[in-house]
């Protein structure tokens, strides 16, 4: 085992990829020579060559309607968006073609494609670099959206990805990407579909992905002195959502919150707190609760704090939970 | 050999040019020509023959004369079932016969197509299956075809995205080490559409063997081209990304097969994109829900008749003695029993079948469409029982 941060096991797992898959190819803006901007692509040109991962020009909707034609050659194209925002112009061909044309076709044809995407906050990053795109994604039927949290599943699920028939969103937390952890690659982990369990507990269940789901890991490690035990699930794979494992432990425990980065409105998140609800309702002590971002366009760096989910925000909102049957009159107009 | 003094002195030191050439023109070979290339007049009398464009052979002439009747004729019939309800919608291309045939007709059987929602025609031309065609229009699935065998992606109705896909499916190929030519038709609206640029860019940076045929037909729905561009021609739009682009006129369809040819040459020898722009005309509205007298004068219309490429052709191929009157009368009975198969097999209802919702979104459905689809049987079933009660 040697401490590895996710950017370098993101690029392992794409130079496995190139290496194990002949059809295999990597590209979007800088990620040649330059190893991309946050070096994810490091050394694959030098090591495959500039055919297998190669720089595009600067448009996105080029490059991932270039990747659906890649793909109906035969071909397994990973492409990336530089940042989260970057990649709105690429929407029509993502929402129009790489979702919907196995479905248009009847399966004739599939767009196994990988479109990786930094995304969200929390690196002091100037406007339209710090976006929670993911309910975008995730509303769009025919793309799976997989999210990793940790430096084992980075490599995993990506490398799933690749694999996988169907076009997959893959985002990647940008704030993560040069945390390390004790790691040994390659590393294979549960599934595409599949949620985890990163902490088991017995008192509530807090629900996060991505970014949020270190928060949520702090939240119940500093909830032990409030003497409260948390169950922390990871979901990973938005898309498709693991109803069971979520199901199973709010069931268990009796009461959950939702945690996620992006803005809360609509959001992923809802989607998950409606689900809990409708299969878990006679097993709940309380309402499900949210914490997500503030419905407000991305903030400047200097406000993100204020914006992002923190521990406090988790633990007060856990203190909502109903724990002496009080009811909660936060809702109620004064 | 004598040295005249003139020589001389040009040679001499103080006079002596410094031996460069003319600086090149970096955008030679990549302009259109400043009139549309045309073979043959109107009336379908010859213009005389020119060396850049090649006169096609007269058998694939009399075989683009075949395709065009008949795809008229399949034309004609769609429009007519969209009044007998058999189609929810069709866009005809009436009046643009020579591009519509001449895209496919230049083709290999291997080459791959990226069409429009206008290009019906140029797929029957093709030999897709007429029905298969019209799934789309008639509303049984999206796409009716089998893109993998025909060759032929789905018809493209987000404008000029296709573009792109043909960009990356002929970079694809090449780099498999196939020759294959991808053919993308757009139309002259789509022309503004940023992924048009990007298509034509990224085909262009890798040299991707595709050929960009714009039917520039005058009217996007009811904007007239003046309101596309500000362009000399569509085909200027060509030389700003680098690649070679002509326009032609689009109702002379030796012209638009010669010009074809060249570019599918092009393409296939390695030399990257080609970019061509057809000159053409709608000669119905937009679709059959559209109404053009909001937009166009009846005059207008009337005018673009003279030029029709089936009497054109049928004229220029009668003029070279390789076209009789049985043999015209021979291609319109083809053309009739084509649109009467075609007739009939639409009078077939097709079954739906609710359940195959869930069969294409993934390639395993996740445990939500399991759930969905559950649902939706149990519906159908209830319905069955009630029916059956009744």
């Amino acid at each position: 085992m040697a401490a590895v941060t996710m950017a370098k096991a993101l690029n392992a797992a794409l130079a496995d990829a190139l290496l194990d898959d002949e059809r295999v190819v990597v590209f979007g803006e800088d990620v040649g020579q330059l190893g991309g901007v946050f070096r994810i692509t490091d050394g694959l040109q030098a090591r495959f060559g500039d055919k297998r991962c190669f720089d595009t020009p600067l448009a996105e909707a080029g490059i991932v309607g270039f990747a659906v034609g890649l793909a109906m050659s035969g071909l397994r194209p990973v492409v990336e968006m530089q940042f989260d925002a970057f990649a709105y112009p690429a929407f029509e061909q993502i929402a129009s073609h790489v979702a919907k044309l196995r479905n248009r076709t009847r399966g004739a044809l599939s767009v196994p494609i990988v479109i990786r995407v930094p995304y969200a906050g929390g690196i002091g990053g100037v406007e339209h670099h710090c976006d929670s795109s993911e309910a975008y994604y995730a509303h769009t039927p025919g793309l799976k959206v997989v999210t990793p949290a940790t430096v084992d599943d980075a490599y995993s699920l990506l490398r799933a990805a690749i694999d996988d028939p169907d076009p997959v969103v893959f985002l990647e937390p940008k704030k993560l990407y040069f945390a390390s952890a004790e790691a040994e690659l390659p590393a294979r982990t549960a599934p595409i579909g599949a949620a985890v369990v990163r902490r088991p507990g017995t008192d509530a269940t807090l629900v996060a992905y991505g970014p949020a789901v270190p928060v949520a890991l702090a939240a119940a490690e500093a909830a032990r002195e409030e003497g409260w035990d948390l169950e922390v699930v990871d979901v990973r794979s938005i898309v498709p959502f693991d109803d069971a494992t979520v199901t199973e432990s709010v069931r268990r425990t009796g009461r959950c919150v939702v945690i996620q980065e992006a803005q809360g409105f609509a959001g992923v998140g809802a989607e998950i707190a409606a689900r809990v609800q409708e299969r878990c309702f006679h097993a709940l002590h309380a309402p499900v609760l949210r914490v997500s971002g503030l419905d407000i366009p991305y903030p400047a760096p200097m406000l993100e704090h204020t914006h992002l989910p923190s521990v406090d925000r988790v633990l007060d909102t856990v203190a909502r939970l109903q724990w002496d049957d009080q009811p909660d009159n936060r809702w109620v107009a004064a | 050999m004598t040295t005249t003094p003139q020589a001389v002195r040009r040679a001499s030191p103080r006079t002596r040019r410094k031996a460069t050439p003319a600086a090149a023109d970096p955008s030679a070979g990549l302009l259109p020509q400043s009139e549309p290339v045309r073979l043959l007049n109107p009336d379908g009398t010859a213009l005389p023959p020119r060396d850049d464009y090649p006169e096609p052979p007269v058998e694939t002439l009399r075989e683009m004369y075949r395709r065009m009747v008949v795809g008229r004729r399949f034309d004609t019939q769609a429009t007519a079932l969209t009044k007998q309800g058999r189609l929810a919608v069709y866009p005809s291309a009436r009046g643009q016969e020579a591009c519509q045939v001449g895209g496919v007709l230049a083709l290999r059987d291997s080459d791959w197509v990226f069409p429009t929602y206008r290009e019906s025609m140029a797929l029957t031309a093709r030999g897709l299956d007429p029905v298969e065609v019209l799934t789309l229009l008639r509303g049984d699935w999206h796409c009716g075809y089998d893109p993998a065998v025909t060759r032929t992606a789905p018809q493209c109705t987000p404008l000029a995205t296709q573009t792109v896909h043909a960009a990356g499916l002929a970079y694809g190929e090449s780099y498999q080490g196939r020759d294959t030519v991808a053919l993308a038709f757009i139309g002259d609206g789509a022309t503004s559409e940023g992924d048009f640029h990007e298509g034509v860019n990224f085909a262009a940076v890798f040299k991707a063997p595709v050929v960009f045929l714009v039917q520039n037909n005058k009217y996007a729905i009811s904007v007239p081209l003046s309101r596309q561009t500000a362009a000399p021609s569509l085909a200027y739009k060509g030389v700003g990304y680098g690649v070679p682009s002509e326009q032609v006129d689009g109702n002379d369809p030796v012209a638009v097969l010669a010009v074809l040819h060249r570019a599918i040459a092009h393409a296939r020898s390695g030399q990257g994109p080609y970019l061509i722009e057809a000159h053409t005309y709608r000669m119905e509205p937009h679709t059959n829900a559209d109404d053009q007298t909001r937009y166009r004068d009846v005059d207008e219309v009337e005018a673009w008749r003279d030029r029709d490429p089936i009497a054109r052709l049928e004229a220029y191929l009668r003029s070279r003695g390789v076209l009789d009157d049985a043999a015209v009368a021979a291609v319109a009975e083809e053309a009739e029993a084509y649109a009467a198969t075609l007739r009939r097999r639409m009078d077939e209802q097709p079954t739906v079948d609710p359940l195959s919702l869930f069969d294409h979104v993934y390639a395993e459905p996740t445990p939500q469409l399991v759930e969905q689809r559950e649902l939706v049987r149990a519906e159908l079933a209830a319905a069955r029982d009630e029916e059956g009660d009744a």
